[in-house]
């Protein structure tokens, strides 16, 4: 049992990192072992790149300080290397890091580069991407790494209820869609044919940061969006080729979706505005955000909806 | 009324997800055999506690619960008659279990709405999620705008009416009672139905496994006529009815005490 959220502003940025705190806090009760989110602030020509250096049960003990600084040098070092200017670096908890980066070269190799450092992650690659998340509560997710100040056009979150993976950050959402820049998907449900997509993405060169299966979505929508679909038209086509039960809300550095499955079996509640669009796992995530009764409604079966900023 | 009521006097176990103890709210205002109270601030332990103890203990028989806050599992396992209102709306699973209220509700509900309910009635004014009036033995659900999917799955007695429309797997195994849909309904409508009517007012996407056409009789117009009388719908709009083609699952050999077992 998981719970998702997104929120899409289509008139200008606002406090979405605080805004989507309160709609994940909410849904607690369906996932208190770690939270996830992808927001997108206001573009330029950086490059923001969200990685992690350990997991977070994993970051402290002897020699763990000393080990982590030297993984952070040697990211530092590769990125010179391999061509980019790097603007800023920082930390909010000594594994987790955010960079800046000026890079025109390709992100895949970058990625792949970084990743070959000891236990280097990257969380999201992209020009207004990028995605946060740990272990625990909303609440506390947030004020680790000061999400209430982060403002942006829109975002995705979700709390994750471990049930049959560990509790760490490779089993935690957002999924950023490797190497796709700028795209990311939270998911409540099950896909049972994932074995055959992963198969079949790895063949095409994608590799995969878990063994999740809401990753492949993301990577999915990526693979056929690099092909010139939109993102409305492979989602729709991933309502074919994906089997089980799963709502998913996908983002873009532009736009946000939902997509529910043929038999509607996991929930979603929308909630649209002129401005504002939202969209969660419960009603009540709604309220957190719009502190007054609203229409929303359930989305049906094979139902997919997608807004621009 | 004892207690602080508010959230510092809630205690939760460690994951913070269980509210073990929890104080009566103070903000109840009663006059005569009503009672009126603002859920804004109030858990979802403090609100039931509330219910209850208003209706068991104090002889209330009228309730009226502001800003419901689209909190869980409201006015579950009532089994006396009175009648409470909402103004606002629930969140899952509201008016599940119960055995005699009448419950309006202005606004809209989660999933599971009635789940399991026994008699009574719930008014809802607005829409609806899915798994709307799941396992219903008896009473009536009325919904004044759309529902999700599988609406009154496994239902075992009682009506249902939904003024808007409905989604997949509508009546999915359902066993005995009534669905009155005044619009659409979507794909697999009555599927792998035992007993029961569906009216539908409009398109049906697609039937499910072993739902037919019935044939309409004078009970039927009788059975609308009269429901939607009794609950202010206005005038009902022509119907459909779809009922078990007894293809699938056919108990004409049983005995009706054996009938009866089977369906239990």
């Amino acid at each position: 049992m998981c719970g998702i959220a997104g929120v899409i502003h289509r008139d200008g940025t606002a406090d979405v990192g605080a805004e989507l705190t309160a709609m994940l806090q909410s849904m607690k009760h369906r996932g208190p072992d770690s939270t996830g989110y992808a927001v997108y602030g206001p573009a330029d020509d950086l490059v923001v790149i969200r990685f992690v250096l350990a997991e977070p049960l994993k970051s402290t003990g002897f020699g763990m300080e000393e080990r982590l600084e030297r993984n952070r040098a040697e990211v530092e070092s590769r990125l010179a290397k391999i061509g980019a200017e790097v603007a800023t670096v920082t930390s909010d908890t000594g594994y987790a890091f955010r960079a800046t980066i000026r890079y025109g070269g390709d992100l895949k190799a970058l990625a792949d580069y970084l990743e070959d450092v000891p236990g280097c992650e990257v969380l999201s690659l992209g020009s207004s991407l990028e995605i946060i998340k740990d272990l625990g509560d909303a609440e506390t997710v947030s004020g680790q790494y000061d999400l209430g100040s982060f403002r942006g056009t829109h975002g995705i979150g979700h709390v994750r209820m471990a049930t049959e993976s560990e509790v760490d950050l490779a089993s935690a959402h957002p999924y950023w869609a490797y190497p796709f820049a700028d795209v990311a998907v939270v998911h409540n449900g099950q896909l049972t044919n994932y074995h055959q997509w992963r198969r079949r993405l790895e063949q095409h060169g994608h590799r995969f940061q878990s063994e999740c299966d809401s990753e492949i979505i993301a990577v999915y929508l990526a693979e056929y969006m690099s092909r010139g679909l939109s993102l409305e038209t492979a989602m729709k086509h991933s309502l074919d080729d994906l089997d089980g039960v799963f709502t998913y809300v996908c983002v873009t550095g532009n736009e946000l979706g939902i997509a529910k499955d043929e038999m509607a079996a996991k929930p979603l509640v929308l909630f649209e505005s002129d401005p504002l669009v939202a969209v969660a796992t419960e009603e009540a995530a709604i309220r957190a955000l719009v502190k007054r009764e609203v229409e929303t409604r359930d989305p049906y079966e094979r139902e997919v909806l997608v807004w621009q900023v | 009324m004892p207690g602080s009521g508010s959230r510092s006097g809630v205690s939760y176990d460690a994951r913070g997800l269980v509210e073990p103890h929890a104080d009566m709210p103070d903000n109840i205002e009663v006059d005569g055999s009503r009672a009126r109270f603002d859920a804004t601030d109030l858990t979802i332990r403090q609100i039931n506690m509330a219910l209850r103890r208003l209706i068991y203990n104090d002889g209330i028989t009228d309730v009226t619960v502001l800003n419901p806050s689209s909190k869980h599992s409201l006015a579950v396992g009532i089994l006396k008659r009175c009648r409470i209102h909402f103004e606002g709306s629930p969140g899952w699973f509201a008016c599940g279990l119960i055995d005699g209220p009448e419950v309006t509700i202005n606004g809209r509900v989660g999933w599971s709405v009635a789940e399991n309910m026994m008699s009574g009635v719930v008014m809802i004014e607005r829409s609806a999620g899915s798994l709307t009036g799941a396992a219903i033995r008896g009473g009536d659900l009325i919904i004044k705008g759309d529902v999700g999917a599988r609406t009154g799955i496994d239902q075992k007695g009682g009506t249902i009416i939904v003024t808007g429309d409905v989604g997949i797997n509508t009546g999915f195994m359902m066993q005995r009672g009534r669905q009155i849909i005044c619009v659409n309904a979507g794909m697999n409508l009555g599927d792998s139905m035992y007993d029961g009517a569906i009216y539908v007012g409009g398109k049906v996407r697609s039937l499910g496994v072993d739902c037919v056409p019935g044939d309409w009789t004078e009970a039927d117009t009788e059975l609308i006529e009269r429901k939607f009388r009794i609950h202010g719908l206005g005038d009902p709009p022509e119907f459909q009815k779809f009922v078990c083609g007894k293809q699938l699952h056919n108990y004409d050999a049983l005995e009706p005490s054996e009938r009866k077992l089977v369906i239990h």
